[in-house]
């Protein structure tokens, strides 16, 4: 006979607790759809009635489209030049056989342990007097540094995953090493450079500290525009832009995820 | 292709020549020389000749009343945000290290989104929160519970509480993989030679999570001490950390030396526990 199972009570509560805490995790944010969907002229919560109102603000408003197009551009730049840069370094940094290629693989994740608002000042420190500040140039710099450490991670796990004999194979039977590249090894990286691309756009697209300090006048990304609307005139029209921002935050995540598990087992 | 080359790759297992390593090495070296180490010398010496070398901008730093309370209030607050994330944090691991197939997957997922959202669209959600007429105090009010709105934002509480929420997913993660390289089967085990659940947990699983808890100890600790738009927006002028320090010295004082002598010290204590700690670490977004 099976003794009946008693409640576990520490599990029970233990559960409860991260579950807890994933709300706290998750809830902030999503709060800002609703808010962004209200029709009044100030935040409120839960909203009386709904309305698209804020949104149609948005996009009729100059200056949010033209940060919202000018994050967008560098944003894509920045995926193409991190991507490319990092694919290569990490070619050398996993299969050469250089003596100082581990000390360049600190260096090069040394961006995302580095407070950003040290390498902030210094980038406005270096670029203002060039001219470079405001600028596209300035920004595709920026961010390429900063996006290519997760291009590299992401790229150089993938390496250490495939086997090097494909590649090796592929060279004994005759094919250059570009060819062996684009054939054999590109193929079967693909999901780790993807998913490196995906991280670097976030991580240019979202970016706040440095394109606070090497934003200018003219040329301003969303994130510096939303951190001095946030910081000045707090309307529900910020709620619509974070809002958009979350989505494709959201949307990428998933598609990460997806590449990465392209089969699910329960 | 002619039968010499062929050997010669065959020769050297497939690795790549060291000319060839250079090369594919070179947009990177530049990009990171340009970008990265070059500014910050540039900022670094700022503060240390003006035009002689002196040490006067990190003596001020380090020693006036008024500076040293804003170091103190940073290291402090670095302290709280990381002692809550892990209070917060483990459970969670240790939940999510439990599960298995698809559930793994959608409480990663309540983890990551968070850890890839903008952190001024996760700062700008508290200010709605805390705000005077905002969420937490409407629903406080209406509940009868105060009868004033409580002041909630610009308070070091406020800075405190957006950066657990912002840092809690660093703490989570490396706990998390830790915690899931452990053999199921050492508990087990732990559990047939007669301990307890709790008595298991202490002894067997926790000591062997530890590697994840000090790199997401550390990691948290650092991005909280260096950390700029949470405070900037949800902190007050009371709540001035370092990092918003350094911000108001370039952008509102133009008093560049000093700034710069205030981002060697952050950048200092960053690399000093990057050095000591490093061993631990396995940074960068959970990617």
């Amino acid at each position: 006979m099976q003794p009946r199972k008693a409640i576990d009570w520490g599990r029970l509560s233990l559960n409860a607790y991260a579950a807890a805490v994933l709300v706290f995790l998750m809830v902030p944010s999503l709060l800002i759809i609703p808010i962004s969907l209200g029709s009044e002229p100030f935040i409120q919560f839960p909203p009386r009635s709904l309305s698209l109102r804020w949104y149609l603000e948005l996009i009729r408003d100059p200056a949010w489209i033209a940060s919202f197009l000018f994050s967008l551009k560098i944003a894509i730049a920045t995926t193409v030049m991190a991507t490319i840069v990092g694919t290569l370094a990490s070619l050398a940094l996993v299969r050469g056989r250089l003596r100082f290629a581990s000390a360049l693989q600190v260096l090069t994740l040394a961006p995302l342990v580095v407070p950003h608002i040290v390498i902030a000042v210094a980038l406005y420190l270096v670029f203002a007097p060039i001219g470079l500040t405001g600028s596209f140039l300035g920004f595709l710099i920026a961010h390429s540094m900063l996006s290519v450490p997760y291009v590299v991670i992401t790229v150089t796990s993938a390496l250490q995953k495939l086997d090097p004999s494909l590649e090796f194979a592929a060279l004994s039977c005759g094919a250059s090493r570009p060819k062996a590249f684009l054939l054999v090894v590109l193929p079967n990286i693909a999901p780790g450079v993807a998913a490196g691309a995906i991280f670097a756009f976030l991580a240019s697209f979202d970016e706040a500290t440095v394109s606070f300090f090497i934003s200018g006048v003219e040329g301003k990304t969303i994130t510096r525009k939303l951190f001095e609307d946030i910081d000045y005139n707090l309307t529900p029209v910020i709620a619509s832009v974070s809002s958009v921002i979350l989505l494709i935050s959201i949307l990428l995540m998933l598609l990460v995820e997806r590449m990465r598990r392209p089969t699910t087992q329960d | 292709m002619n039968s010499r080359t062929v050997s010669k790759e065959a020769s050297s297992g497939g690795a790549l020549p060291n000319a060839l390593a250079l090369t594919l090495l070179l947009p990177l070296t530049l990009l990171l020389a340009g970008a990265f180490v070059t500014p910050i010398l540039v900022l670094i010496f700022e503060s240390l000749f003006a035009p002689h070398l002196t040490f006067e901008h990190y003596a001020k730093g380090l020693t006036q009343p008024l500076y040293l309370g804003v170091l103190m209030r940073t290291i402090r607050t670095a302290c709280v945000v990381t002692a809550m994330c892990f209070l917060l944090g483990y459970p969670v691991a240790l939940v999510m290290s439990r599960q298995k197939g698809r559930r793994v997957i959608y409480l990663a997922a309540c983890v990551l989104i968070p850890l890839w959202t903008s952190v001024l669209v996760r700062s700008y959600a508290w200010i709605v929160l805390l705000q005077r007429k905002g969420i937490v105090n409407t629903a406080l009010m209406d509940a009868g519970i105060i009868s004033e709105p409580l002041k909630l934002l610009y308070t070091d509480a406020a800075v405190m509480l957006a950066m657990t929420h912002v840092l809690l997913p660093y703490m989570i993660l490396p706990i998390y993989s830790a915690l899931i390289a452990i053999p199921p089967d050492l508990d087990k085990a732990a559990r047939n030679l007669g301990a307890g659940p709790i008595d298991s947990f202490f002894r067997v699983v926790f000591p062997n999570s530890l590697p994840g808890v000090y790199a997401g100890t550390i990691i948290v600790f650092i991005l909280a001490l260096g950390f700029y738009v949470t405070p900037a927006l949800v902190g007050g002028p009371q709540s001035m950390t370092i990092a918003t320090l350094i911000a108001q010295q370039t952008t509102e004082l133009l008093n560049w030396p000093f700034a710069g002598a205030l981002a060697g010290i952050l950048l200092a204590a960053t690399l000093g526990l990057v050095s000591v700690f490093g061993r631990f670490l396995r940074i960068g977004k959970g990617v």
